[in-house]
């Protein structure tokens, strides 16, 4: 087990070291310089070499990476002397626009995130597990084929559209909701509510919807075990033999499939925070990407990255004490 | 590029139906589908997609409208540029109603926007299912260290944060040729998603006995995968093409929204929608066109693919 586990994490660096690498040479070959674009219009040649040498971009890309990465792992300095800029571990630079901490722009731009993050796998949780619950319990019903037809909708329905179709109906026309606005949960819970109503629904819909296929799916699958019908010949109430023998195995993979797609929220949570304005890391990646703000953008990149790889070495640890079978292979 | 459109559906449509005669797998199939509502309406409004994408031209010959051109008069400069008339101006002239602001007809715009959407989605699905097949098959049936090399590029690309890393990398470069980086980006990430199934059916094909006899008669590794393998996997790659080209229809909508797509005045219904943001409260109708087209086409494919996995799981001979 601790073999394994060693394994997996060596692995999910090296594929974290992967994506940095290709993130950062594409950005170094593709974008425009940005000691130019620092500089500014007032600018002098010797200016832009003074800058250049100062974040290290006179450096070949070799030298930039691995200045890059020792920075993430132990910090690093810029410049010599007086002026030296120094940058705490994990550094992932400074922004090239407003010259703040790259760390420091991401961490706090984060409780934002993680409240629109939370909050909708809260929702889509518990709307999908019960909605597909439900679903395969009634098998066959209308309110099966009606919840279904639905769920095909909600996973159709791009969230940029139901983010304004939500905005239209329950803002300007029933006027149920005020327009949002960021207000912190401890000036105002109630108005806290209301601001991330919206975005909750919009990111957790599409979730919901795929869920309550899933766990449909899989229950159904589940009751027609051989192992169902024993529970079923003993004379146990169906109520019982759910809870008791159909849930774990149903929603197991349901376990997995959580734990990649909470780990990849931070992409879905991009077009969700921009289209309500939300200050969260999202919009900090669409506002970087708009200005050409290279740092902000690696450092936005990893991060997802290395949710996105974390996720999966949670998932596979977390499947061995949730499926007994994989336990017993590993072992 | 609007000429890949009806020869993906065609050819879809041929290998469905192509064994005429004796009751096959595939005309149980088809037969399942046609008795289902949901999906004769499905299949009804791709058809008008795929109609108002191809005849474009002429049919906005006939509104007379282009996509570009300006009508001043349908809109209220006195208002900020608001349409004139109910439902964002929608009249006998401008069927669907025009842009505030400048006034461009919406029809025409949605009309030559389908064009972009779905050439785009349908030759990424081209694309990676080509790829996702070619290289999904190799790995599963060699084994060894080509599915080694395959399967950690394929975990490398699915570990990429994929929406930021696109965005990031066509805003990173030079404008160029928008649709055709569109659909490489697309493919890029996208092609791991069909190889990963295939790669799987091709293991366990692998050692069934219609391979091991086709060994047997002296039929090489590469002519086993291509005679062997891939017929058993026609139903598998339908299905997975069909789902693919809604998510490629949306992605590219996402990307033309956050404004790294299409490029202006190129009409795409994502970019649609983003400019109405700014009207949704004064012109609901601009968000509303766009958007209903964009998640009926979606809708449409979803069903149409989930349906058709149905139909393939449910009989035994799912090929």
């Amino acid at each position: 087990m601790t073999l394994y586990l060693l394994r997996r994490i060596a692995s999910a660096i090296g594929i974290l070291l992967l994506i940095s690498l290709f993130t950062y040479a594409i950005f170094f070959l593709l974008s425009p310089d940005p000691a130019v674009q620092i500089c500014g219009k007032t600018c002098t040649p010797d200016r832009i070499d003074q800058i250049r040498a100062q974040l290290g971009l006179d450096q070949p890309f070799w030298q930039q990476y691995l200045e890059f990465i020792r920075g993430i792992v132990m910090g690093r300095s810029y410049g010599e002397g007086a002026s030296a800029v120094s940058c705490a571990a994990p550094c992932l630079g400074f922004s090239f626009q407003t010259n703040e901490s790259v760390m420091d722009m991401i961490t706090a731009r984060f409780p934002v995130t993680a409240t629109v993050a939370i909050g909708a796998a809260v929702l889509w949780l518990l709307v999908g597990v019960s909605g597909g619950l439900l679903s395969a319990v009634k098998q066959g019903t209308g309110w099966d084929r009606g919840a279904m037809m639905v769920a095909l909708a909600g996973i159709s329905l791009p969230n940029y559209f139901l983010a304004l179709l939500l905005q239209y109906v329950l803002v300007v026309q029933l006027q149920i909701l005020p327009f949002p606005q960021a207000v912190p949960f401890a000036e105002d819970p109630v108005r806290w509510f209301q601001n991330y109503l919206m975005p909750w629904i919009v990111l957790a819909l599409g979730y919901a919807s795929m869920y309550a296929r899933l766990v449909r799916s899989n229950v159904i699958d589940t009751l027609g075990e051989n192992f169902m019908r024993t529970a079923r010949a003993k004379g146990l109430p169906a109520p019982l033999i759910l809870r008791r023998h159909a849930l774990r195995p149903a929603l197991t993979p349901v376990v997995t499939l959580f734990g990649m797609d909470f780990a990849g929220l931070l992409g879905g949570a991009l077009i969700t925070e921009t289209v309500f304005g939300l200050n969260g890391v999202g919009k900090l990646a669409a506002d970087s990407i708009a200005k050409n703000d290279q740092p902000v953008i690696m450092g936005v990149t990893l991060l997802a990255a290395f949710f996105v790889v974390i996720g999966n070495v949670v998932v596979d640890v977390a499947y061995t004490f949730l499926d007994p079978r994989v336990r017993v292979k590993s072992a | 590029m609007s000429s890949s459109v009806p020869s993906e559906l065609t050819t879809v449509a041929e290998e469905v139906g192509a064994p005429v005669g004796a009751p096959t797998p595939a005309r149980r199939v088809i037969a399942t589908l046609r008795s289902s509502p949901p999906v004769l309406l499905s299949v009804a409004f791709i058809v008008l997609v795929v109609l108002l994408a191809i005849l474009a031209p002429l049919i906005t010959a006939i509104s007379g409208w282009g996509p570009y051109t300006f009508d001043k008069s349908a809109v209220d400069s006195d208002l900020g540029g608001v349409p004139i008339g109910n439902l964002g101006g929608i009249s006998a002239e401008h069927w669907f109603g025009v842009e505030p602001g400048n006034g461009r007809d919406i029809f025409a715009r949605i009309a030559f926007g389908a064009q972009v959407s779905l050439s785009i989605a349908v030759s990424a699905t081209i694309v990676t299912t080509v790829l996702g097949v070619v290289l999904g098959m190799l790995a599963g049936f060699y084994g060894g260290w080509v599915d080694q090399v395959v399967s950690r590029v394929m975990d490398f690309l699915m570990a990429f944060p994929s929406l930021i890393f696109m965005i990031a990398l066509l805003s990173a470069l030079p404008a160029g040729n928008r649709p055709v980086l569109l659909v490489v980006v697309l493919s890029l990430f996208g092609w791991p998603y069909t190889a990963r199934v295939v790669r799987g059916q091709a293991m366990s094909l692998r050692t069934s006995e219609f391979v091991e006899s086709a060994r047997a008669s002296g039929a090489g590794g590469i002519r086993i995968v291509f005679r062997e393998i891939l017929p058993n996997l026609r139903g598998t790659i339908i299905v997975l093409a069909t789902l693919a080209v809604p998510g490629y229809i949306g992605t590219e909508a996402g990307l033309s929204f956050l404004g790294v797509g299409v490029t202006p005045p190129t009409p795409s219904w994502g970019q649609m929608i983003a400019t109405a943001v700014g009207w949704y409260a004064v012109d609901p109708m601009y968000f509303l066109i766009p958007g209903t087209f964009l998640f009926l086409t979606v809708l449409s494919f979803t069903v149409l693919g989930d349906r058709l996995r149905k139909a393939l799981d449910s009989g035994d001979a799912a090929s």
